[in-house]
C-alpha cells in the first residue's frame, strides 16, 4: 500500500510497472522461468514433464470440444460418439486427439516416472515432488478410467463392471461403496452421468491443482540432473548455479525440439493408427454396451494391464484386491525403500542396475500378460512376474545398502 | 493487553469448541450430499419385480433376463442335469449354501431353487461381476459336467450356481428374491405380497 502510494505521480514504468505494483508478475515469472536454473547436462530423458503438460492441454482443449457434441445418458452416449466422428466437422479428429492424448498422456507420465527411478530424482529434498507426482498418476487413472465408460461401448460397461466390483471386494463396506459408486443396483444411465461429472470436472480439477503444487516443490528445491547431483553448490558471484541455465529462453529452446518430435509421433498416431491395433481403442468398444453378455476376452486398456495381471493372478478375490492395490501403491514409498547415498544410476552400483532392468522387463511383461486371455501357463507366468514386481519394491531396502557405489562428481559431466 | 493477561485455557477452549462446531456442521452437510449419491427413488423404482412367463420353456433351455438392471438366468433343468448336481459335489467349495447373503433361505437346499426344474441365478459373477457364460455340453474326458464359464478370469459354477473349488469367484451364484405366482410364471424381485 505504502508502495503504490509513494507511486502517485511518478508517470514511468508503463503498464508492466503498474501491473507490479498489485501483482508479482515479473517477481513470478523471473522465480518460475527466466531466473530458474536447471542443470545444462540434461540429457532427453528430462523432456517428459514437459510433454506431460503439452498432452494435459491438448486433452483439456479436445476434451472441452467434445463436451460440446457428446450426451452423458446411457441411451444416447454410444450415437452422440458416433454422431461426432460422422457429422461433426473435424469431430473425428477431436475425438482420435483426445483418445490417442488418453495413451500418450501414460506413455509420457510412465517414461516421466522411470526417469525418476534412473537418476533418484525422488530422493531427499525431492521426496515430497514423488508424492505428489503419484497422487497425479492415481487421478490420472480414475480420470482415464471414468473417460473410458463415456463411449457406453461393450468394453466401457463391462471393463467397469470388473473395476467397480473390485471395490466389492473390500469387507463390510464394499458392497455399500459399490452401490454408491455407480448409484445403481447395477452400472446403468446414473452411472454414466456421474462419471462425466467425475471426468470433466471434479478429476481435471484435481489434476490441475496436483500440477501446480507439483511444481512449486520442485521450484522451490530444484530440478535433478543426470548426475543426481546439487548444482547450488557452486554459484557465481551474482548467486547463478555454474553448472545451471535459465528454464528460458535455454530449456525451453531445447524443449520445443522435444515437443515437435512429439507432436510429429503423435499426429503419425491419430491420422494412421489411431486404434492402434486395438491397444488405443479396444474393438469390443465399437458395440453399443450390452447387459446380457459379457465380450468373450475383456481386457482393460494397455496401461492398466500390468496391474491387471496381478489382480489375474490371484485366486482369491479379496488378496487379489489387496495385491492389486499394493502394486498401485508401493511405488509411493520409493524415496525410504531406497538406501542408496548416491541418486543417479551412472554412480550406482551392478544391484541396483540389475533390479532396475529385472523390473522394467517385469513392468512389460505383465502389462502384455495382462491384455491376453488368462489360459494356465500365463496366469503362472504372471504370477511369476507378480514375484519380482513386488521383490524390486519389498527387498529394495536390502540391495541398496548393500550396493557398492562410485564416487559422485563434484560438478556435472556431459557424457554417459 | 500484554502475554500475562492471557486466559490461555479460555483461548483454548474456544479454538477446540470453534473447530469442534465446525467439524459437526460440515459432517451433517456431507450427507444430503453422500445421500444424493445412493440408488435415486427412480431408480428404486425402476428395480421393481419382473414376470417371466416359463410356459413355452423347454427342458435345457435358457432365458436371460434383466432385473434392476442386473442379468438374471433363469434355466429349466432336464433330469440329467438335476441328477448330475449331487456327483460334483466334491469339487465344489460351498455345496450346501452356506453362505447366507447369496439366496433366500427357500433356496438353501441341494438344488439352489423353489421348483427343482428352475434355476434362477444372477448371471454375475462372484468375482468381478462379469457375466458368465452357458456351457451345458457334458465333456466327461475333461471332468466338466455342465454349468457355468465366466470368460473374464475363468470362474466356474455347476447347474446350480455352486462355484467350483480353485477359482477366483468366492461364492456362489446369487439367487434373487423370487416367487412362483403360477405354475408356469415366475415373479422375479418379488418374494412375499401380492404380486
Amino acid at each position: 500500500m505504502a508502495r503504490i502510494e509513494a507511486e502517485v505521480g511518478k508517470p514511468q514504468g508503463g503498464l508492466i510497472k503498474w501491473i507490479d505494483d498489485r501483482f508479482p508478475l515479473t517477481s513470478t515469472l523471473k522465480y518460475h522461468v527466466t531466473e530458474y536454473y536447471a542443470a545444462k547436462s540434461f540429457n532427453w530423458w528430462f523432456v517428459f514433464g514437459v510433454l506431460a503438460m503439452v498432452v494435459l492441454v491438448i486433452q483439456l482443449l479436445t476434451g472441452i470440444f467434445l463436451t460440446m457434441n457428446y450426451k452423458p445418458a446411457a441411451a444416447e452416449a454410444f450415437a452422440s460418439v458416433e454422431y461426432i466422428m460422422r457429422d461433426v466437422e473435424w469431430g473425428w479428429l477431436i475425438r482420435y486427439m483426445h483418445s490417442t492424448g488418453a495413451s500418450f498422456f501414460f506413455i509420457v507420465v510412465y517414461l516421466h516416472m522411470f526417469r525418476a527411478m534412473l537418476y533418484g530424482s525422488y530422493k531427499k529434498p525431492r521426496e515430497l515432488i514423488w508424492l505428489i507426482g503419484m497422487m497425479i498418476f492415481f487421478v490420472l487413472m480414475a480420470e482415464g478410467f471414468a473417460g473410458y465408460l463415456l463411449p457406453w461401448g461393450q468394453m466401457s460397461y463391462w471393463g467397469a463392471q470388473v473395476i467397480i466390483s473390485l471395490f466389492g471386494a473390500i469387507p463390510v463396506v464394499g458392497d455399500a461403496l459399490v452401490e454408491i459408486i455407480r448409484g445403481d443396483y447395477a452400472i446403468s444411465d446414473i452411472t454414466l452421468n456421474r462419471f462425466f461429472a467425475l471426468h470433466v470436472i471434479v478429476l481435471p480439477l484435481a489434476l490441475i491443482g496436483l500440477i501446480f503444487v507439483h511444481i512449486v516443490a520442485l521450484h522451490e528445491v530444484g530440478s535433478n540432473n543426470p548426475d543426481g547431483i546439487d548444482i547450488k553448490k557452486h554459484k557465481d558471484e551474482n548467486g547463478k548455479p555454474l553448472d545451471g541455465v535459465a528454464f528460458h529462453p535455454y530449456h525451453t529452446s531445447k524443449d520445443l525440439v522435444g515437443i515437435i518430435v512429439f507432436l510429429m509421433i503423435f499426429s503419425a498416431v491419430v491420422f494412421f493408427a489411431p486404434d492402434m491395433g486395438g491397444m488405443f481403442l479396444e474393438h469390443a468398444n465399437f458395440e453399443p454396451a450390452n447387459m446380457t453378455a459379457t465380450p468373450a476376452h475383456i481386457a482393460p486398456v494397455w496401461y492398466y494391464t500390468p496391474y491387471y495381471a496381478i489382480l489375474r493372478a490371484v485366486p482369491d478375490k479379496l488378496w487379489g484386491f489387496i495385491l492389486f492395490a499394493m502394486a498401485v501403491v508401493l511405488p509411493v514409498f520409493l524415496p525410504w525403500l531406497d538406501r542408496c547415498r548416491v541418486r543417479s544410476i551412472r554412480y550406482r552400483g551392478w544391484m541396483y542396475k540389475t533390479a532396475l532392468t529385472v523390473f522394467v522387463i517385469t513392468f512389460v511383461t505383465l502389462g502384455w500378460l495382462g491384455l491376453q486371455a488368462a489360459t494356465p501357463t500365463y496366469v503362472m507366468l504372471a504370477r511369476v512376474f507378480s514375484v519380482l514386481y513386488f521383490a524390486f519394491f519389498l527387498l529394495m531396502p536390502f540391495y541398496t545398502a548393500m550396493d557398492k557405489t562410485k564416487p559422485e562428481p563434484d560438478r556435472v559431466v556431459y557424457h554417459g | 493487553m500484554t502475554e500475562d493477561d492471557l486466559d490461555r485455557n479460555r483461548r483454548h477452549f474456544l479454538t477446540v469448541a470453534t473447530v469442534a462446531t465446525g467439524a459437526v456442521g460440515a459432517g451433517m452437510v456431507a450427507i444430503p450430499f453422500i445421500s444424493s449419491l445412493k440408488p435415486s427413488a427412480r431408480a428404486q423404482a425402476l428395480g421393481a419385480p419382473v414376470q417371466v412367463p416359463l410356459g413355452s420353456m423347454q427342458p435345457g433351455e435358457m432365458v436371460r433376463v434383466l432385473w434392476r438392471g442386473r442379468l438374471v438366468f433363469v434355466l429349466r433343468r432336464t433330469k440329467e442335469m438335476l441328477a448330475s448336481l449331487p456327483t460334483v459335489v466334491g469339487e465344489l467349495r460351498d455345496p450346501n449354501s452356506d453362505v447366507v447373503e447369496q439366496q433366500p433361505d427357500y433356496a438353501r437346499n441341494a438344488t439352489r431353487s423353489l421348483k427343482p426344474e428352475y434355476l434362477i441365478v444372477e448371471g454375475s459373477c462372484t468375482h468381478l461381476g462379469c457375466a458368465p457364460l452357458e456351457d451345458f455340453e457334458v465333456r466327461p474326458a475333461e471332468g466338466w459336467g455342465g454349468g457355468f464359464f465366466c470368460p473374464c478370469h475363468g470362474s466356474k459354477f455347476d447347474l446350480a450356481g455352486r462355484v467350483f473349488k480353485g477359482v477366483p469367484a468366492p461364492t456362489n451364484l446369487r439367487v434373487p428374491p423370487h416367487r412362483f405366482v403360477r405354475d408356469d410364471l415366475v415373479l422375479i424381485g418379488q418374494d412375499s405380497g401380492a404380486a
